[in-house]
């Protein structure tokens, strides 16, 4: 037998409460960081209470009125309330209409990322661990997804089948499994080598259990990095379909299908009803942006005493 | 050599191939074809007719193999909506979508690497940090919506440029082309910055992280012992080892700007195979989409295709199968 040579610069164990307590205090060490977390929970707060927060909720036919349709901003409504943002074309509140359309553009954009991730996840840690000839479909089918642009594949999913919240999901998961995949198996290949892992072989458990219980956990700090990333980038793929019109169904529009919307009146100059859903989603992406950006500083090993 | 060049054709013919499968089924198993072909109103007699002339009644292995013979022999069937052959209407929509993606590739290099240079000389400059700061935004920014911010600003409030089709064109080997004439260049300022927008800041990130590697390179300090002005340096030194990878890489990239024209088209108008496959997905044009989609793959194969080949001419490692 080869002697086990100490690894040592590897914690075997996940954070512990101090190390987390740790972890908190970097991160919010960064203005940038905090300012995109105190962001990023206004928008998830806004979103969650979009009903008690809005004037008005937009895809009610009896609050809207077509008298107050396409008003610019801070124009006063004839309910009393204020249009900050102005109307569009059906006299709906673009406040409310923007944050009813975070709220579909999060729940897709999330939900989609984090499908992503179990699945891109799963993969990565069973090619990693298994190595041979099955690492080798596996990564091959990555580099496949990979060679091609997020948009041509989800285009080529969408134009099969059809627009629809659930094909947009899979869509996105299509383009983004790989990240993951790529991400977890490069972890998984380096920290099965470990003794812990051998350990945990040597008890004889059950593959599933060493696979979810020892190596995940040590494979999570690159995946949280490239997780916080990848939701932003979801919620743009979304917005982009849905601004070709391949995306969300006009009854649950997202940010993405009120820029669309509002598109054909931008040359006539009535800009707000497009400009302000798509600043909304800007905010969103660079908010999440900012802070993967401190998270893989904090979270590269090269960076760590 | 040729077992290795033989390996990878053959590769890339297995990518193409499979291609072919997931379309055709993608065409056949998941959608309806009848659905799409037959009117509603048809009777039984009607439908069984038209399936029958489609050949929708044979076994699928059959109905694909007959697809695919008919694709290798370029035939993929007629638009629903102009009644011509899809391949050749992808075809004539062909220009207009390279013309956007060479200008976009063009102004790439030639803003990202003067940029990129610039940044990684002086890391710490205030210029600098300007310029890294947008490169970021460049990064993060929706594309569709910075088209738009571009019309309401330079179209709508001053008045600047165009912001829709392509102007006027020139007939030149048979194609209309728009960057010959001026109005025909106005046209395009926009929707080519638009779609440049996101390979500006990647070449220019590639050419900052490369200028500081290189920078601190010992043929560089000697260069600086051996009394050579600055500007030999970073113009003989500096960029000619950074050229060939980042030119590289935008090369790769191009088939990724064919793919990305589909956003700038449809925000601009742009009659380009771009705004052309939206629009026939919005009309279930299938053949046009198919048509498209193995265009698009085919380029794609091709272009790594060539890159693989030209490594392998540079360097002998890849062909004697040595892992890189």
């Amino acid at each position: 037998m080869t002697a086990i040579e100490p690894t040592g610069t590897r914690p075997p164990a996940p954070p512990e409460p101090s190390r987390r307590r740790e972890f908190v205090a970097a991160f919010f060490a960064s203005y940038s960081a905090t300012l995109g977390f105190v962001l990023v929970l206004l928008i998830v707060l806004a979103a969650i209470f979009a009903g008690v927060i809005t004037p008005q909720d937009p895809y009610d036919p009896a609050q809207l009125s077509i008298m107050d349709s396409r008003l610019p901003p801070g124009e006063p409504s004839m309910e009393g309330f204020t249009y900050w943002l102005g109307t569009d074309d059906q006299g709906r509140d673009m406040v409310s209409a923007i944050i009813y359309g975070l709220r579909t553009s999060l729940m897709v954009g999330v939900g989609a990322a984090a499908l992503a991730c179990i699945i891109g996840t799963c993969l990565g840690l069973v090619a990693g661990y298994a190595g041979g000839r099955l690492d080798a479909a596996i990564m091959r089918l990555v580099d496949l997804f990979l060679s091609f642009p997020s948009i041509l594949v989800a285009m080529m999913i969408l134009a099969f089948l059809g627009s629809g919240i659930a094909n947009v999901v899979i869509a996105i998961v299509a383009v983004e499994w790989a990240y993951y995949t790529r991400t977890v198996r490069g972890s998984a290949m380096i920290e099965r080598r470990t003794e812990y892992i051998e350990a945990a072989e040597g008890l004889a458990l059950p593959p599933r259990r060493v696979l979810f219980r020892h190596l995940f956990p040590n494979c999570l700090p690159p995946l949280i990095v490239i997780a916080t990333m990848q939701v932003a980038r979801a919620i743009s793929v979304e917005a982009t379909l849905s601004f070709l019109g391949l995306g969300v169904p006009i009854t649950e529009p997202s940010l993405g299908l009120l820029v669309s919307n509002g598109y054909q009146y931008m040359l006539s100059g009535r800009y707000w009803i497009s400009f302000y859903p798509g600043l909304a989603l800007l905010i969103t992406i660079v908010a999440i942006n900012l802070m993967g950006d401190h998270l893989r500083e904090i979270m590269n090993p090269r960076n760590q005493k | 050599m040729t077992l290795w060049l033989f390996r990878r054709l053959l590769q890339a013919a297995v990518i193409v191939l499979a291609m072919s499968v997931i379309v055709f089924v993608g065409l056949h198993v998941i959608g309806d074809p009848v659905e799409l072909l037959v009117s509603p109103e048809a009777t039984q007699a009607e439908r069984a007719r038209i399936i029958a002339s489609l050949g929708l009644d044979r076994p699928l292995w059959q109905q694909y193999l007959a697809f695919l013979t008919d694709a290798v022999q370029g035939n993929l069937g007629n638009s629903f909506v102009y009644n011509q052959p899809a391949l050749s209407l992808v075809f004539s929509r062909m220009p207009a979508t390279l013309e956007l993606a060479f200008g976009a590739m063009l102004l790439a290099i030639f803003i990202g690497i003067p940029l990129g240079l610039y940044a990684g000389m002086r890391p710490n400059g205030a210029l600098s940090r300007a310029i890294m700061l947008g490169s970021v935004l460049g990064f993060s920014l929706p594309t569709f919506w910075v088209g738009l911010v571009f019309i309401m600003f330079f179209s709508v409030q001053l008045g600047w440029l165009p912001s829709s089709g392509r102007g006027d064109t020139v007939r030149v080997l048979g194609i209309e082309w728009s960057f010959l004439t001026l109005d025909g260049l106005r046209h395009m300022a926009l929707p080519v910055l638009n779609l440049a927008l996101f390979k500006i800041s990647m070449v220019l990130r590639l050419t900052r992280a490369g200028t500081q590697e290189v920078l601190a390179m010992d043929y560089v300090k000697f260069a600086h012992a051996k009394g050579l002005s600055p500007r030999r340096i970073i113009l003989v030194h500096v960029l000619k080892n950074l050229l060939i990878p980042i030119v590289t890489i935008v090369g790769l990239e191009f088939g990724s700007l064919i793919a990305f024209a589909v956003v700038t088209e449809s925000i601009f108008a742009w009659p380009g195979m771009g705004k052309l496959i939206i629009d026939s997905i919005y009309v279930l044009d299938r053949p046009v989409v198919v048509a498209y989609l193995m265009m698009v793959v085919m380029m794609f194969v091709i272009i790594n295709l060539v890159v693989d080949l030209l490594y392998a001419a540079i360097d002998p490692r890849v062909r004697s199968g040595g892992r890189t």
